[in-house]
């Protein structure tokens, strides 16, 4: 492929991404005097992070007496047990700093009564290992997500980290199954640039437009999760995706659970508040699991809501304007202008919806990619954090507000091992032609398609495929024909159609690329849910109704080579990181 | 003598008309401003008969309509679809805003969809907001202070307030590229989205540096070319005002 001209970079570290873990990685990598780049498909402030509304959580205790032990305690049982106790150790143990070293970056936290940072109840968040609801959840009004994003990428700035925005990775450099860099497309003037590095972290996020309706951007195609199955390496537990109870019926906005924690409640077509009975103690603050199949129950026996009866009320009419304007002023917003409410005065209608994917590459808690070749082993060069990886922390389901806080801890996480295993200015391998031509025929193969299937009709097949067959609720049947009908697209590829041949933000490109991404998990997904016979967490299964610990207390690992994959499993860590925790057994889980 | 037309490159040529071909009896005309840098052609407006019944009620849902059944070659940026990354900005029958917040039943007529105005265009409606990004670190957006203490800083809620409407921000750049002072002197000019950053943290009770960074845009060019048009205010699509910010910088400044 020597037609495309190629531009040659050395850097110690690559960081492939630039939302909430992506830049917190850069910054603590340029502080530790490492040369780092940052590249970005969207500029920074873009990144999806900016969408996260209610919180990070971290037991600071501001509002009542917390123990990071707690929130440990509460992330496991969240995570239904699949998540790995020494990973969520870490966590929980580094929320409280990493949280303060935000504020201290200048996030604009919302404030107590004594000036400290303002903590609300969240979905799972309890006291004294279940026993009452907690504060935990730190808020930036309900615009957290955007106030942290900005904040790191001022921090980054400061820092000087070198950034390449609107590039678009291709592909992983791999050499004896380590990693070299990547190959990136400059969507700005049409160039290839080969980044060779000594640690990639791949930081782009979660892939929930592999569904119809998702609360996640145009941009969450996962990327870097595709480029790690293209490099031969497994996806783990790609079958737990999360729903989360309430996006905006017909629009997928989301609609942060802190309503639920400001004192919002669901209510069913009977006026019930239908969450007293699945969830007697937690009612609306249960984990979102449990929310989303409660509502999916509702409309499935005829207590929904509308002409359809298809989805049910969010009331925030009984509280105080004045707590809404001040801790709730985006949710008004968003409610006014794709649901036409007015939240003051009317229930807001809403419908689970797809969120956040638990799956990931699979990492330990330094952040290095792990594979299996009989036992766990690391991938050298690779790292992975935020939605994109797979530590587990958030297991069969995540908490909400975890998810702010797993980036900004494992991002500083990665920076540190990095920081270890590096020095500044060590000599880079050459690099084999082949691992080029590869990545370059591929990307020039998608550009030159002349055949009949657009992107977006294959993109939509997916998507509606992955929507009816992979739901909150799945049986044999529904994730057999799944299994079938999700090549389907795939194969379609065989003929697609790629109209603009151009090389300046060709975004016809750039969205069949994003497609050739998406539809390699969607398969990894679907394949994964057929083979786990049980129930735990997001992943529910009608014919296999109970979790099966004896079974499946296992990741899921998928390799997808072409659209044929492997499915193994390799089995959850069953202990702490330090003596300062115990290891907490599978118990029943209830709420 | 000067020139007051648009070079003849420049000029906004004729499209490509696309006919409807569903059959739908609830037709609009959305005009696309279109430009192509790999050809060496003028830009153009091209035309989509688009069906608005099966058509979500954004601008946006029109934009993706068009590129994933009509013309999938139309560039624009995109991300969120709910009005917090602010990726779509783009001017839309005159006005700039969020494509992804406008509701297109809020515009009379055919629907123009142009690029933000007067930035160097890339493709289509994606425009060149490099100045813009490099103006935004000048004003160094991070917060400057000396405590090394293992707490939070304490900001009381009545200080904390003071960065509401600004801290909002998600530099769309709808403001600047609506301001005609901003047009004329893009380059020295800071602009409303960047003075209300500025601003930002010239307020926060946590920052020590608040001097110097009143004393940096103190500027007959960065600051001053502010002539309180207010295009900005009127164009923000999250409903913040810059011209405030402006305005309370500048009576810093003399009340300083």
């Amino acid at each position: 492929m020597s037609a495309y001209k190629i531009i040659d970079h050395e850097y110690d570290v690559v960081v492939l991404g630039a939302g909430g873990s992506g830049l917190r990685a850069a910054v603590g990598l340029s502080e530790a005097g490492l040369k780092t780049a940052c590249v970005s498909k969207v500029f920074p402030t873009r990144s999806h992070t900016s969408a996260a509304q209610g919180g990070i959580s971290a037991a600071l205790g501001n509002m009542g007496e917390d123990d990071w032990r707690w929130h440990m305690y509460d992330t496991v049982k969240g995570a239904d047990w699949l998540g790995d106790q020494d990973s969520i150790e870490y966590l929980c143990k580094e929320a409280p700093a990493a949280v303060l070293e935000l504020e201290k970056y200048g996030v604009p936290f919302s404030r107590t009564e004594e000036g400290k940072i303002y903590q609300r109840p969240f979905g799972g968040m309890t006291k004294n290992y279940g026993n009452e609801t907690v504060q935990r959840t730190c808020a930036a009004a309900d615009r957290t997500g955007h106030a942290i994003l900005h904040t790191l990428y001022g921090q980054a700035l400061k820092h000087n980290t070198e950034f390449f925005i609107e590039y678009f990775a291709l592909d992983l450099i791999m050499k004896d199954g380590a990693c070299k860099g990547i190959i990136a497309w400059n969507l700005n003037d049409g160039t290839i640039h080969r980044f060779k590095s000594h640690t990639t972290i791949i930081a782009t996020g979660g892939y929930g437009k592999v569904y119809y309706s998702a609360t996640s951007a145009h941009t969450c195609t996962g990327d870097g999760n595709a480029m790690a199955l293209r490099a031969g390496l497994p996806l783990q537990d790609m079958e737990f995706v999360q729903f989360h109870p309430t996006g905006i019926y017909g629009h997928g906005t989301l609609i942060s659970e802190g309503v639920r924690g400001e004192g919002g409640y669901l209510v069913n077509s009977k006026g019930e508040r239908f969450m007293e009975r699945y969830a007697p103690k937690a009612k609306d603050l249960a984990s979102r699991d449990v929310v989303s199949r409660s509502i999916a129950v509702e409309i499935n026996e005829g207590r929904g809501i509308g002409k359809e009866q298809d989805h049910v009320h969010l009331h925030i009419d009984h509280l105080d304007p004045k707590v809404i304007d001040e801790r709730l002023p985006g949710i008004s917003e968003a409610s006014k202008l794709f649901a036409n409410v007015d939240v003051t005065k009317e229930p807001i209608p809403v419908v689970p919806t797809v969120h956040y994917n638990m799956g990931g590459i699979p990492t330990n808690y330094k952040a290095e990619v792990l594979t299996v070749n009989g036992s766990e082993k690391t991938v050298p060069g690779l790292m992975a954090i935020g939605e994109a990886a797979c530590v587990s922390v958030h297991g069969a389901n995540r908490l909400g507000s975890n998810s702010l806080i797993d980036l900004v801890v494992f991002g500083r996480a990665a920076a540190k091992r990095a920081a270890e295993l590096v020095k500044p200015g060590m000599k880079h391998d050459e690099i084999d032609k082949n691992e080029t031509d590869r990545c370059l025929d591929r990307f020039d193969k998608l550009r030159n398609s002349e055949g009949s299937n657009p992107t977006s009709e294959l993109r939509l097949s997916m998507q509606k495929t992955m929507q009816s067959k992979c739901a909150v609720f799945r049986s044999e049947k529904t994730l057999k024909e799944g299994v079938n009908e999700i090549r389907k697209p795939y194969d379609g590829m065989d003929s697609l159609s790629v109209k603009d041949k151009s090389l300046i933000f060709n975004t016809d490109l750039v969205e069949t690329l994003e497609f050739d991404n998406l539809i390699r998990q969607a398969i990894t997904t679907m394949d994964s849910a057929y083979h786990r016979k049980e129930s735990r967490g997001a992943h529910a299964r009608e014919d296999f109704p109970k979790r099966d610990d004896e079974n499946y207390m296992q990741h899921t690992l998928s390799w997808c080579n072409g659209s044929k994959t492997k499915i193994n499993y390799r089995p959850v860590h069953r202990s702490t990181l330090t003596n300062d925790v115990q290891y907490f057994p599978p118990q029943e889980r209830v709420y | 003598m000067v020139q007051f037309n648009l070079p003849a490159n420049s000029k906004v040529k004729k499209g490509q008309y696309y006919k409807d071909k569903t059959g739908s009896k609830n037709i609009r005309k959305v005009n696309v401003y279109r430009w192509d840098p790999s050809k060496n052609e003028n830009p153009r407006l091209d035309t989509y008969e688009v069906d608005m019944d099966n058509c979500s009620s954004k601008v946006l849902d029109i934009l993706n309509k068009i590129k994933n059944e009509i013309d999938p070659s139309v560039a624009y940026r995109r991300s969120c679809a709910h009005g917090v990354c602010g990726s779509c900005a783009m001017n839309m029958n005159g006005k700039n805003g969020l494509a992804c917040t406008k509701a297109h039943s809020e515009l009379d007529g055919d629907i123009d969809i142009y690029p933000l105005p007067h930035l160097k265009v890339l493709k289509d409606l994606i425009g060149d907001l490099s100045t813009l990004y490099k103006q935004y670190e000048s004003v160094e957006p991070w917060l400057k202070t000396s405590k090394i203490n293992a707490k939070e800083n304490i900001q009381s809620k009545d200080d904390r307030a003071k960065l509401d409407g600004f801290y909002e921000c998600i530099m769309c750049a709808c403001c600047s590229t609506s301001c005609p002072s901003y047009w004329w002197n893009g380059e020295k000019y800071l602009g409303p989205a960047v003075l209300l950053q500025a601003y930002r943290w010239i307020i926060d009770s946590r920052d020590e540096d608040r001097k110097e960074r009143l004393k940096k845009v103190a500027d007959e060019l960065k600051l001053y070319r502010c002539h309180t048009i207010l295009n900005c205010t009127n164009a923000c699509p999250k409903g913040l005002n810059p011209a405030k910010a402006i305005a309370e910088i500048k009576k810093m400044l003399a009340t300083a």
